[in-house]
């Protein structure tokens, strides 16, 4: 009998007699209005920092946040429209963890945004790259557009892709392993902006 | 041993991993009620997180309906328990990963140190994780010569002191900031000796020293919040960014997890991802959740191998009422409210699963005999119930394994006297004329000769009446 089948034949043996199915009631909410305003008032309350512009005006808010002569790691997709000459941009063609950790921030799309809880989705498509991309600059640029945002996280799961490897953020890294407080500025980027395209 | 035993549901084995204690729950409880820095720590660490858990509870219209659900999915999982481990095993196996099996503590701990070994590493940087406590793995790897770096700050916090963990989410809950400055200072390479005690101070000293670490370490080992039986996604949920660091830089990652993991839909994490953040950390959704299905060519481990363990897991699921148990998902909502855990800590209850849930999922893992004083660890008042996102009924749990628990002769032969007596209707009155003489028995039992002695050792006797209701109703 290998180990599997063991663990198996235990687990089939603990439930003899067979517990009768169970159907989950789904009485919870899905259906419900995108409230754009509290996905701002959910990230601004994670300390995040959110820009509402037209697309035209990414690459200004873009050279606003970020001082002249940064550097920055971008996913292979990013729309060049939305870096401004005042950076130096580093399109990932496989770059080494070394240097995405030395860069000043980085950009990305993302996938989906949730109101309820403040919350984006990177789903390493070509415009978000890969999960490291985002995880090593202490500064992370989100540009996300109204058509992605949802209500709540019903709605969310309902779009992804489960077999992408999915990233959520909800405000900047933090930590409330201190008397249980809430602290921002751990591992991950410790600043986050995100731009809300119309 | 034959095959039928083998295949018979199992408790944890002793000698390894921490989930029973050095001696029962009362002794330790009275060495932690006697540190006063401890109780105020615990005091104040359990009343913030009540506040900010109330209230985004309360922002939530549908909670119950989502309490609801959680509760029937879990139910769901554990009675397709084998058939949705074979449907995960077969997923993750089609993404590209590797999945084995571990029957207990020890088969888990010698699966992980040889993957280990087979990358060449001496060192695996570790995300926080229940399970890899609850089985000893950092003790294995140390002894064989693999060093564990703990990446959770909480985790840093009790590794550097040499501590044990106290609490299910914050395991270092029973440190204040001046305690982990004073531990930083001392124990963390390179620190800078300005350290002060301000928090994000002492999270910014955590990212310096750990920041090389990440990048220069090529496996890593987690657990998992949760496991999709239909499409083979893991999922594990944190706040600091070391859980992305651990699941997205090294080349090899190893995922340990218990069966009761496994949920059966993608859909299902749409109710526990509602649930879990709100009765755990009190935050609407917490910084980072990473969910990954097998390997992701050219993002990631490209190595991925998932361990599923038992380890007294289906000695659990086989007690009907106990099984619930297993429903937890570790949000640790029932220790911050529980006012034995909030007095006594962590430690007291001896294993790694604290308050609570410990104290019924303990003593089913190892067999009551074998944590015999946490079931009751309890006042039965019913918060933990309440606060439970998954509705674990635990008082029911605490009575049924209560009535488990090796109970003294005397005590079962006093309960029968007193049953006789209730059936004789003549005893009783003849019974209750004597508690008149219970002014030999001392005020509230305490004159109380042995072996009687030990049943007032933690309980008041009754002050009896200075008449009884038969002698009302006879004199009216």
């Amino acid at each position: 009998m290998t180990t599997r089948e063991i663990i198996l034949a235990r687990l089939r043996a603990a439930l003899a007699p067979a517990p009768a199915p169970v159907e989950a009631p789904r009485e919870y909410r899905r259906d419900a209005p995108v409230d754009l305003d509290r996905l701002v008032d959910r990230l601004t309350d994670y300390r995040a920092h959110v820009h509402r512009v037209a697309e035209p005006a990414v690459a200004d808010t873009v050279a606003a946040i970020l001082p002249a002569g940064a550097t920055v790691v971008v996913p292979p997709a990013l729309p060049p429209a939305w870096l401004p000459a005042t950076v130096t941009a580093r399109s990932d063609d496989d770059l080494d963890h070394t240097t995405i950790a030395a860069a000043d921030g980085v950009i990305t799309a993302a996938a989906v945004a949730i109101a309820d809880t403040g919350t984006v989705i990177l789903d390493g498509s070509p415009d978000q790259g890969r999960r490291v991309l985002s995880l090593l600059p202490d500064l992370h640029i989100c540009v996300i557009r109204t058509a992605q945002v949802v209500a709540n996280v019903p709605q969310a799961l309902s779009r992804l892709t489960p077999h992408r490897p999915l990233t959520w953020i909800s405000g900047p890294s933090a930590t409330s392993d201190i008397e249980l407080n809430r602290v921002e500025g751990v591992h991950g980027p410790r600043t986050l902006h995100l731009i809300l395209l119309p | 041993m034959s095959r039928t035993f083998l295949g018979m549901p199992t408790t944890a084995p002793k000698g390894v991993g921490h989930l029973r204690g050095a001696e029962p729950f009362p002794a330790a409880a009275r060495r932690a009620l006697s540190d006063a820095q401890l109780r105020r720590n615990l005091g104040h660490a359990t009343a913030t997180i009540r506040a900010k858990s109330g209230a985004v509870v309360a922002e939530v219209p549908d909670w119950e309906q989502l309490r609801a659900a959680g509760s029937a999915i879990k139910a769901d999982a554990m009675a397709r328990l084998p058939e949705l481990l074979e449907q995960l095993e077969q997923r993750v196996t089609d993404a590209g990963g590797v999945v084995h099996w571990a029957a207990d503590a020890n088969e888990a701990n010698a699966i992980v140190v040889d993957l280990v070994r087979a990358t060449g590493s001496d060192r695996v940087i570790k995300v926080k994780s229940m399970v890899t406590q609850e089985i000893g793995l950092n003790e294995a790897l140390e002894a064989a010569g693999i060093a564990p770096v703990e990446t959770d700050l909480a985790e840093l916090i009790v590794q550097l002191g040499e501590d044990r963990p106290s609490h299910i989410l914050v395991p270092a809950i029973h440190r204040n900031r001046a305690e982990i400055r004073e531990i930083f200072l001392r124990a963390m390479p390179g620190v800078d000796p300005g350290l002060t005690d301000e928090p994000a101070v002492l999270a910014a000293a955590a990212r310096r020293f750990l920041r090389q670490t990440f990048l220069s370490t090529p496996v890593a080992v987690s657990g998992a919040n949760f496991a999709v039986a239909e499409t083979g996604t893991l999922a594990v949920v944190e706040s600091e960014g070391n859980g992305r660091m651990c699941l997205t830089l090294p080349r090899t990652l190893i995922t340990v997890m218990g069966v009761e993991k496994v949920v059966p839909t993608w859909r299902d994490l749409e109710v526990f991802l509602q649930l879990l953040p709100r009765a755990s950390t009190g935050e609407r959704m917490n910084p980072y959740t990473s969910m990954w299905t097998g390997v992701s060519p050219g993002d990631g481990p490209q190595e991925f191998h998932l361990v599923l363990l038992d380890n007294g897991r289906s000695a659990v699921l086989a007690d009907e009422v106990g099984r619930q148990a297993l429903h937890c998902i570790r949000c640790s909502a029932c220790l911050n409210v529980c006012p034995v855990y909030e007095r006594t800590g962590g430690h007291a209850y001896g294993s790694v699963y604290p308050g609570p849930i410990g104290a019924v999922l303990s003593p089913q893992l190892t067999g009551v005999a074998d944590n015999a004083s946490l079931p009751y660890a309890s006042s039965l008042c019913g918060a933990c119930y309440d606060a439970c996102p998954v509705k674990i009924n635990i008082p029911e749990l605490l009575v049924h394994l209560r009535d488990q628990a090796p109970h003294p002769r005397g005590e079962s032969a006093a309960m029968a006297a007193a049953a006789y007596a209730m059936d004789h209707p003549a005893l009783y009155a003849a019974a209750q004329r004597a508690t008149r003489l219970s002014r030999l028995t001392g005020r509230r039992g305490r004159g109380l000769p042995p072996p009687l002695s030990g049943w007032t050792a933690d309980r008041d006797l009754p002050e009896p009446p200075a008449q009884t209701f038969r002698q009302w109703w006879a004199s009216r």
